[in-house]
C-alpha cells in the first residue's frame, strides 16, 4: 500500500505543473502589497509626529538653551522678568510652583471623588445605571477648556470673593477646583477600567467568606487594582500639568510663590500662552518660552510613559 | 472502487512532513500521496495532527502564530513553498472547518464572494453560480426565498452548509473537509455525503472525520493518523476488512479506542 | 443559627453608608455640567437669536453676531478632519490588521498615548515652529488645522482600531481561506462592519477640535479680522478664541455677550458628543452576528 510512493518521488522537480498558469502575481496581489505599505506609513506617523514635536520645539528654543540658559537660575529663582529693560531674568521657580500648586490642589480634591465614582460605577451600580453614569461623566470631559476658564472667570471668581471675603477670586483655589473637574473624567474612566479588570473570582472568593460588598472592595478588589489606580491618578496629573486655557483664565497673573490657596499664581502653560504673542520670532524671550515648552513636554512624556507601563502591567495580569 | 490511473501527477504529494506549534510537535514523518479526483479520508483520535495536516496544504500556517513545518508538500504538482502567489493557491482549495462561519453579508453575497473576487461580475452568471452551489450544499430550498438574509444570522447547521456552498463557489481543484458534520443534522449529512460522491468527478476531496463509518462510506483510500504520526495509508475497503499493516489501525477502526 | 450578629448588622450599616457616599461622589462629578449649562442659558440666553448666529460683529466686537467665528471654526475643523481621518484610519488598519507583536508596534502605541497627552500649548509651539515657520505656511487656517489634526489624531486611531478589532477573527480567516487578500478582506468585510464605530470616533474628534483654543491661538486664528478668509492660507476667527478674547481683553462688553458665545460653543460641543454617544448606543443594539 505504501509502494506507489516510490513512483512519484520526482514530483517536486517537474518543470511544468498543472498549477503554473494559476500561480501568477495578479492585480489583487500588487494592490495588497501597496496597501500594506500605505497603512504602514500611517502606522508610524504617530512616532514621526511625536518625534517631530520634540524636534521642532527644541529647534526654536535651542538658542536660549545654548546661550542664556542657567540651570540654577531656572529652577531656583522666582524672578521671571523676560521683558525687563536692564537684565532679563528667567527664573522659572514661581511658574513651576504655580503649576504644581494648582495641579496639587486639583488632585487633592479630585482623586477621592474620581476613585469614589469609579468604585460606585464598577462595584455598586447595576449594569444600566452604571452605563448612564459613565455617559454623564463623559459629558464632563466634553466641556472645552476655554469654557471652563470662562466659568472660572465669571462664576467662580465672584463666588470665591463673596464666600471667603478675599479681594481677588482668580487664584489657586479657583483654577484648582476647575482643573480637578477637568481631570476627573479621565481618572474615573481609567480607574473604572482597572477595577473592571480584576477577575470576578477575587470578588466571589471574598463574598463566599461572608464579606459585604464594601469589604470585598476594600480587601480584595482595590489591592488587586492598585497599579491601574495609580496609573489613573498619574494620567490625571498629566492632564492637570498640561492644561492651558482654564489655568490661564482662572489662576490670576501674579508670578510668585503661593502661600495660600487664595494667592494668584502663573502656571508654565499659561505663561507661554500669555507671553508668546508679544515676543519677536527668534528673540531670547521667544526661545525661553519654547524652553518652557520643552520642560512641559519632558514632564508629561515621563508621566505618560510611567502610567502606560503601569496600565500595561494591569492588562498583562488580568 | 473507481479505477485510478497512477501515472497522473498526484493532487497532493507529501514527503517527511513535520509540523510544530512553537516548540510543540504536532505531526512528524508524514509521507503520502493523494491522487487526483479521489476521496481521501483521514481518520484518527483527537490531537493526532489531522487538522494540522490540512492547514499546511493551503498554507494556513502563515496566519497561525507560531506554526511552522518542514518537509516537502506539493499541491497541484508544485511545492507549496514555491507558490509565488499564495492567494492563487488558496483559491484553488476549498476549506470547510468544524465551526460554521456565515459571513455578515447576504446569503447571496456569501456565495457570490469568491466568483466576484475571481472577476465574475455579471448578475446572470452570479445567479447561476449561487443557485448551483447552494443546491449542492443542500441549502437552496431553505434560503431561496431569503437570499438577502444575513449569513451570520442563520442557524448553525445552515451556516455550515453556507460554508460548504462558499467553498464550492471557488470551483476548487481540492476540497478539504474537517469534521464537517459536527454542526449538521444526520439527514443533511447524508445529503452532503451524496454530493461529495458526485464531486469526485470534478475535484479531489480530503475528508478528515471522527466518524469512521463516514470514511468507509465515502473514501476511496484512507489514512490513519495517531498521535502525530501517519500510521498507515491504504484502500478503504482493505483497511476495514482487516487487511492492515499495523495492529493499531485495526484496533482503532474496530472501536477498541477512540 | 443564621440570625444576624452584631458584627453583621454594623457591617451592613457601614455598607449602606458607603454606598450612599459613593453615589454622592459620582453625582458631584455630574452636577457641574448641569450647573454650567443652566448658568450659561440664563445669562447668555438673552443674546441668542438668528441674527446673533448669522451676522457679523459690530462696534469692535462688542455687539452684533458671531458668524465669522462660527464659520472659522467650521473651516478649521473641516480641514483638520481632512488631514487626520485618512492618516488615522490607515494607522488603525495597520495596528489592527497588519502589525506584528513586536517592539515597533509597542513604540507606535506608546507614541499614540503620548501624542494624546502632550499639552495643548506645546502643540501650539510645535505648530508655530513647524507649520508657520519651517514650512512657511504663515499664520493660516492650514497651519492651525494641521496642528489640530496632529493633536486629535490619537482619538481617530483609537476609536477606529477598537471598531476594527470588534469584528470577529473568524470572518477574516474564512475570507483568507478562500484566497482573498488581506486588503480584499478588509475592504469587503472588516471596514463595512466598522464604519459606524469609525464615524462615532470622528464625531467625537469634531467636538474636541471645535473647542480647542491654545493650538490655534498662534497658528492661524485671530480676533479682529475685517474679512472672511478666502483660502486656507488666510487667518480666520474661531469660536473658542473669540470667547477667550472677548471675556479677557475687550472692555465695555455687555454682560450677556460672552455668555452667549460660551453657550453657543458648549451647545455645539455637547450636541456632537450626544450624537456620538447616541449613535454608539444604537449600534450596540443592532447585532449583525
Amino acid at each position: 500500500m505504501q509502494t506507489e510512493l516510490q513512483a512519484t518521488q520526482s514530483v517536486s522537480t517537474s518543470t511544468s505543473s498543472p498549477s503554473d498558469d494559476l500561480d501568477r502575481r495578479d492585480r489583487a496581489w500588487y494592490i495588497d502589497k501597496l496597501v500594506a505599505m500605505l497603512v504602514f506609513v500611517g502606522g508610524i506617523s504617530a512616532i514621526i509626529f511625536i518625534i517631530g514635536i520634540f524636534v521642532f520645539i527644541t529647534r526654536e528654543g535651542f538658542g536660549f538653551i545654548l546661550t542664556r540658559f542657567d540651570v540654577v537660575e531656572f529652577f531656583t529663582s522666582t524672578a521671571w522678568r523676560p521683558t525687563s529693560d536692564q537684565r532679563p531674568t528667567y527664573g522659572a521657580l514661581a511658574l513651576i510652583a504655580g503649576t504644581a500648586s494648582v495641579t496639587g490642589l486639583a488632585m487633592l480634591v479630585s482623586v477621592p471623588f474620581s476613585i469614589g465614582a469609579a468604585i460606585y460605577i464598577s462595584e455598586f451600580s447595576s449594569g444600566r445605571v452604571g452605563e448612564v453614569l459613565k455617559v454623564l461623566v463623559e459629558l464632563l470631559a466634553a466641556i472645552p477648556s476655554v469654557v471652563w476658564g470662562f466659568i472660572g472667570l465669571t462664576i467662580m471668581n465672584p463666588l470665591i470673593i463673596d464666600t471667603f471675603h478675599v479681594p481677588i477670586g482668580l487664584c489657586v483655589l479657583n483654577s484648582g477646583l476647575i482643573l480637578g473637574l477637568m481631570a476627573a473624567p479621565i481618572m474615573t474612566t481609567i480607574a473604572e477600567d482597572a477595577l473592571k479588570a480584576v477577575p470576578d473570582t477575587y470578588r466571589e472568593a471574598a463574598e463566599a467568606l461572608g464579606a459585604t460588598r464594601w469589604q470585598v472592595t476594600t480587601r480584595a478588589v482595590l489591592p488587586a487594582a492598585k497599579q491601574g489606580l495609580v496609573a489613573a491618578v498619574l494620567l490625571g496629573v498629566g492632564r492637570g500639568f498640561g492644561e492651558t486655557m482654564a489655568v490661564l483664565m482662572a489662576s490670576g497673573h501674579a508670578v510668585n510663590l503661593p502661600t495660600s490657596v487664595f494667592d494668584s499664581v502663573r502656571a508654565l502653560t499659561a505663561t507661554i500662552a500669555a507671553e508668546l504673542g508679544e515676543t519677536a520670532v527668534g528673540s531670547e524671550h521667544y526661545q525661553a518660552l519654547f524652553t518652557l515648552g520643552i520642560l512641559l513636554f519632558a514632564v508629561t512624556f515621563s508621566i505618560n510613559l510611567a502610567a502606560d507601563l503601569m496600565v500595561r502591567g494591569v492588562r498583562k495580569t488580568s | 472502487m473507481v479505477a485510478q490511473p497512477i501515472t497522473e501527477v498526484p493532487e497532493v504529494s507529501v514527503r517527511n512532513l513535520a509540523i510544530r506549534y512553537g516548540a510543540k510537535p504536532a505531526l512528524s514523518g508524514v509521507s503520502l500521496d493523494i491522487r487526483q479526483r479521489e476521496i481521501f479520508g483521514i481518520v484518527g483520535p483527537a490531537n493526532s495532527g489531522k487538522t494540522s495536516f490540512l492547514r499546511v496544504l493551503n498554507r494556513m500556517d502563515t496566519f497561525t502564530t507560531g506554526m511552522s513545518f518542514e518537509g516537502d508538500v506539493c499541491v497541484g504538482g508544485r511545492n507549496v513553498r514555491d507558490w509565488r502567489n499564495l492567494y492563487a493557491l488558496r483559491r484553488r482549495i476549498g476549506v470547510v472547518f468544524p465551526l460554521p462561519v456565515g459571513l455578515p453579508l447576504s446569503v447571496y453575497d456569501n456565495v457570490a464572494l469568491a466568483p466576484r473576487l475571481a472577476g465574475v461580475d455579471k448578475k446572470a452568471e452570479l445567479d447561476v453560480i449561487v443557485e448551483r452551489c447552494l443546491r449542492r450544499a443542500a441549502l437552496w430550498d431553505e434560503v431561496k426565498d431569503r437570499l438577502k438574509a444575513l449569513g451570520s444570522l442563520l442557524s448553525g447547521g445552515q451556516q455550515q452548509r453556507l460554508t460548504i456552498a462558499r467553498a464550492l463557489s471557488q470551483k476548487p481543484k481540492l476540497l478539504l473537509l474537517d469534521e464537517f458534520s459536527i454542526a449538521v443534522d444526520p439527514v443533511t449529512t447524508m445529503r452532503i455525503e451524496d454530493v461529495l460522491k458526485e464531486l469526485r468527478n470534478e475535484m479531489t476531496v480530503v475528508l478528515v472525520t471522527n466518524l469512521v463509518q463516514q470514511a468507509r462510506r465515502l473514501a476511496d483510500r484512507t489514512a490513519f493518523f495517531l498521535m502525530g504520526e501517519c500510521v498507515e495509508v491504504g484502500d478503504t475497503e482493505d483497511l476495514f476488512t482487516g487487511e492492515v499493516q499495523d495492529q493499531r489501525t485495526r484496533d482503532y477502526l474496530e472501536g477498541r479506542f477512540g | 443559627m443564621f440570625e444576624a450578629t452584631a458584627l453583621n448588622v454594623s457591617n451592613q450599616r457601614l455598607q449602606a453608608l458607603v454606598r450612599v457616599l459613593l453615589l454622592l461622589m459620582t453625582v458631584v462629578l455630574i452636577l457641574p455640567v448641569v450647573v454650567i449649562l443652566s448658568v450659561l442659558i440664563v445669562r447668555g440666553g438673552p443674546v441668542i437669536s438668528f441674527d446673533f448666529l448669522f451676522t457679523e460683529p459690530t462696534h469692535g466686537m462688542t455687539a452684533g453676531g458671531i458668524l465669522p467665528a462660527l464659520l472659522g471654526t467650521v473651516w478649521l475643523v473641516a480641514v483638520a478632519l481632512l488631514a487626520s481621518v485618512p492618516v488615522g484610519v490607515a494607522a488603525a488598519i495597520y495596528l489592527s490588521e497588519y502589525a506584528p507583536d513586536n517592539w515597533l508596534t509597542r513604540a507606535i502605541n506608546l507614541a499614540i498615548i503620548n501624542l494624546a497627552g502632550v499639552p495643548s500649548i506645546v502643540h501650539a509651539l510645535f505648530g508655530v515652529g513647524a507649520f508657520v515657520l519651517f514650512f512657511k505656511f504663515g499664520t493660516s487656517i492650514l497651519a492651525a488645522s494641521l496642528t489640530l489634526a496632529i493633536m486629535t489624531l490619537p482619538v481617530v486611531i483609537v476609536s477606529t482600531r477598537e471598531s476594527l478589532q470588534a469584528v470577529p477573527k473568524a470572518f477574516r480567516e474564512a475570507c483568507w481561506n478562500m484566497g482573498a487578500t488581506r486588503w480584499q478582506t478588509i475592504w469587503r468585510i472588516v471596514l463595512p462592519n466598522s464604519i459606524s464605530g469609525i464615524l462615532t470616533g470622528v464625531i467625537l474628534e469634531v467636538s474636541r477640535t471645535a473647542g480647542e483654543t491654545a493650538p490655534i491661538m498662534f497658528t492661524g486664528a485671530a480676533f479682529f479680522l475685517p474679512f472672511l478668509p478666502q483660502s486656507v492660507f488666510d487667518q480666520t476667527m474661531a469660536m473658542s478664541l473669540h470667547l477667550f478674547v472677548i471675556s479677557t481683553q475687550v472692555p465695555n462688553v455687555p454682560d450677556a455677550l460672552p455668555f452667549g458665545v460660551a453657550l453657543v460653543l458648549i451647545a455645539m460641543v455637547l450636541t456632537m458628543n450626544a450624537v456620538s454617544i447616541a449613535f454608539r448606543t444604537y449600534l450596540r443594539r443592532k447585532k449583525k452576528w
